[in-house]
């Protein structure tokens, strides 16, 4: 049996485990439990009214954007270390800031929306969201760095560093509300006890999605150095041939 | 509900980009792993 034939015939074995599948399923039960809480059990907030729902997406969304980014720090300062050294770290770390753009795109795109709500303009350029939007913009270009060519191990030296300064800018994003006059209200957890826990399911719910996605996209990351180093061997023995 | 379709609206923006993320992440793993024998996935 081939290579090919054996993963048509188990699909499910690509990048999952029997743990990725019970994630997987925890996950969307989670999923469902928080949308339904979100939009329907909840009460409305006294002040924001009904809009106040969307907190539910928008606050674990850019929860998830920070642990993932700090994750991409941690992981890329485990490359740098020489005790630590493997691609594996760098491989986390480029699989978990694609996961924080993703949500911190969905927190801006939410956050607009929720402000268009409560502050009547889908955008202002307030110290939160202006260093949220900076945030976004710098890990899309550690994306775009991490595509630049190379060998991996040049690719993990340069995003790692660019991933250890990158870091720096989320005190700033988190403070920002503290350190300037801001539309943004800072972080607090006054609520309703149904509201807090909905709030809190949330950010197990997306943290619990973060490492399935993680799981899956550094395996996919992994599958793809493998296929690269399969077509530089196979140019490197076509050349060997050309000129023997 | 004035509010309706801004929250309606935030809630299917989430689902659909991750759905859409995990969908992608899912459909190049197993493209990849066509040109990977399954004794190169260690967590197999």
């Amino acid at each position: 049996m081939t290579a090919s034939t054996a993963t048509r015939g188990r699909p499910d074995r690509v990048t999952g485990t029997p743990f990725t599948r019970a994630l997987g399923i925890a996950t969307l039960v989670g999923i469902v439990w928080l949308t339904w809480f979100g939009l329907f059990v909840t009460p409305a907030d006294v002040n924001q009214g009904e809009s106040v729902r969307i907190m539910y997406a928008h606050v674990p969304g850019a929860w998830l954007a920070y642990l993932a980014f700090i994750v991409t720090a941690v992981s890329s300062a485990a490359y740098l270390w020489r005790r630590t050294r493997s691609l594996t770290w760098d491989r986390i770390a480029g699989a978990s800031a694609e996961i924080g753009v993703l949500f911190m795109g969905i927190s801006l795109v939410t956050g607009s929306l929720w402000g268009r709500l409560t502050w009547g303009t889908f955008w202002t350029w307030d110290a939160r969201l202006t260093t949220t939007a900076f945030l976004f913009v710098t890990y899309v270009g550690y994306l775009a760095v991490r595509n630049l060519g190379g060998t991996h191990h040049q690719r993990a030296r340069r995003s790692a560093v660019l991933a250890l300064l990158a870091v720096l800018e989320i005190p700033l994003v988190h403070f920002s509300v503290e350190l300037w006059n801001s539309l943004h209200q800072e972080a607090s957890v006054a609520m309703d006890g149904l509201m807090l826990f909905t709030l809190f399911l949330g950010v197990i719910v997306f943290t619990l999605m973060y490492v399935w996605l993680l799981l899956h996209r550094q395996r996919a990351l992994a599958l793809q150095d493998l296929v690269d180093d399969t077509g530089l061997d196979l140019a490197i023995a076509a050349r060997r041939a050309e000129v023997g | 509900m004035d509010d309706l379709g801004f929250i309606v609206a935030s809630y299917a923006v989430t689902l659909v980009a991750v759905g859409l993320f995990a969908w992608s992440v899912v459909r190049r793993s197993r493209r990849l792993a066509e040109q990977v024998p399954p004794e190169d996935r260690p967590w197999t």
